[in-house]
């Protein structure tokens, strides 16, 4: 019912006055470093996974894991220590909320 | 009649603030569809609709270096690295296929080869590089057709040049490659040419040689890419650095040969020359590199120090620390735009991360990458790597790491031509 109500406030918001400034829809900064290999959308390519529509808790904690090497990885690892705490929730906010 | 007199009077219109002109709409105006040009247009669209966004770029189709050398390697065929402009045009980008060949910086101005001029509040301009024509002695544009390059995309003939004499060449013949100095366009781009060269011969011609003459002594993801050589092709690759008299000086295209700087004279059967680089000839041109022959940029900003409200991406830019790859073009690109789009608002630049992974396919099934984080100093002065992140792959016998980042970047190449063109 949330869901529905908040989709219907999207599609209002998407369509505004012509002479209106828009938003955009673009991803935040720091999280379109992702984009050039899980996808524009997050959705993944190939044997990239897929991080959109996770659980922002769980992408958080994923990330974070990578960041500090507690769970081994191929690339992943490499390039979390690159971003701080705060960087890390905005990606996983952003993903968990990404279609 | 209120048109007319806006026609007659467009310096005024120039000094005015951008989103309170008459005409209504801010212009963004993209010099180059690459990887730094084509990553801005689209991303444009995404952050900024309320701006109006043409890209000017003179081919009809844009043909990616990356996954070029997998071309060589026979692991891809050309179609799969080429890619149309119709995405963006769907997405309200105009797509002018024609080559800017002026740039007014006072009056915010380009002049195209078909005649037409744009107006421009801000500009991205993503040219790319050119090669230096006989700083090698003898090569210049009529040698490569003789000893390509195949360093310039442009229709993709180098390309298929290059592929067409491997594959003419005789089993037991020498490949020799001229690797130039830093800086140059793909850093670790010579050594997977090379090793998709070796993948070619090893299967059709096992007995051929690769001479790799280079300019330096050491390059990007060294000891990863020669421990590959090592494990795939054996004897086959024979890497020359300058100090073992490896720096090509002078060829004789007809003769196919390589001199090197102690006079030592090479015959090839192929000779792919790589030479040294600038940046493309509109940004010279237009006063915005320095001596080096690249564009000195504010790292926040990417705005030229010559002519703020141009904001220089790709390859042609002075990078400092960072290499000139596809993926900080894509990523350079965003912070170009995010910073054009926040002045045209009045609003302060987003803070500046650029991101960069470079996958390199030492074999089939054989991945290897190099990961780095950059941020600019406070006064966009300078960019440095985020400290203890990032790095290469690990070295050691490690069969499962190859495969799947040899996987990783065929997923990267998908996405990221996706992040520019659809």
């Amino acid at each position: 019912m949330q869901r529905h109500l908040s989709r219907t406030i999207l599609l209002l918001l998407l369509a505004p006055p012509p002479a209106a400034l828009a938003a955009g829809t673009a991803a935040p900064p720091v999280a379109q470093a992702c984009l050039g290999c899980h996808g524009p959308a997050g959705g993944g390519a190939g044997a990239v996974p897929a991080i959109a529509g996770r659980d922002a808790g769980e992408l958080r904690a994923l990330l974070h894991a990578f960041r500090s090497g507690e769970r081994p990885a191929t690339i992943m690892d490499r390039i979390m220590r690159g971003y701080d705490e705060a960087e890390l929730g905005i990606m996983a906010e952003h993903f968990a909320g990404a279609r | 009649m209120p048109r007319r007199t806006a026609l007659r009077l467009p310096a005024l219109l120039l000094a005015a603030p951008a989103l309170g002109r008459a005409q209504g709409q801010a212009r963004l105006l993209v010099v180059g569809g690459g990887f730094g040009g084509a990553s801005a247009a689209r991303f444009a669209r995404t952050l900024a609709p309320e701006v109006a966004v043409t890209l000017v770029e003179p081919q009809p189709r844009f043909i990616t270096c990356p996954y070029g050398n997998l071309v060589l390697g026979g692991l891809r065929e050309m179609p799969a690295i080429t890619h149309g402009y119709e995405g963006l045009v769907a997405r309200g980008v105009r797509v002018v296929q024609d080559r800017a060949v002026g740039i007014d910086p006072v009056a915010r101005r380009v002049r195209l080869g078909g005649g037409e001029t744009l107006a421009y509040d801000r500009m991205i301009l993503s040219p790319g590089i050119a090669l230096r024509w006989n700083a090698i002695e003898g090569y210049d544009e009529a040698a490569a057709a003789a000893m390509p390059h195949a360093w310039i995309a442009g229709d993709g003939a180098q390309l298929r040049l290059l592929r067409r004499q491997l594959q003419a060449m005789p089993d037991g013949g020498v490949v020799a490659l001229a690797i130039p100095p830093n800086p140059y366009r793909c850093p670790p781009g010579p050594y997977e040419r090379i090793s998709m060269i070796a993948h070619y011969l090893k299967r059709h011609k096992p007995r051929a040689k690769i001479l790799a003459l280079d300019a330096k002594e050491r390059f990007s993801k060294q000891p990863l890419f020669q421990d590959a050589w090592r494990a795939l092709y054996g004897a086959m690759v024979e890497w020359v650095p300058a100090n073992v008299d490896g720096r090509v000086m002078r060829v004789e295209p007809r003769a196919g040969v390589l001199e090197t700087e102690l006079g030592t004279r090479h015959r090839a059967d192929v000779a792919n020359v790589i030479p040294p680089q600038s940046a493309a000839a509109i940004a010279i041109e237009a006063g915005l590199a320095d001596a080096t022959g690249w564009v000195p940029v504010d790292y926040r900003s990417f705005e030229a120090k010559a002519a703020p409200g141009i904001h220089v991406i790709g390859d042609a830019n002075q990078a400092g620390a960072m290499p000139k790859s596809g993926f900080l073009a894509n990523s350079t690109a965003k912070q170009a735009v995010a910073s054009a789009v926040a002045a045209l608002r009045g609003a302060p630049p987003p803070e500046p991360v650029y991101f960069n992974t470079c996958y390199s396919h030492a074999g089939e099934g054989y991945g290897i990458s190099v990961v780095n984080i950059f941020r600019p100093n406070a006064d966009g002065s300078a960019v440095a790597e985020v400290p203890a992140s990032g790095g290469t792959s690990p070295r050691g016998d490690l069969p499962e790491q190859r495969r799947l980042e040899a996987l990783y970047a065929d997923g990267w190449y998908e996405s990221i031509t996706a992040d520019m063109f659809s």
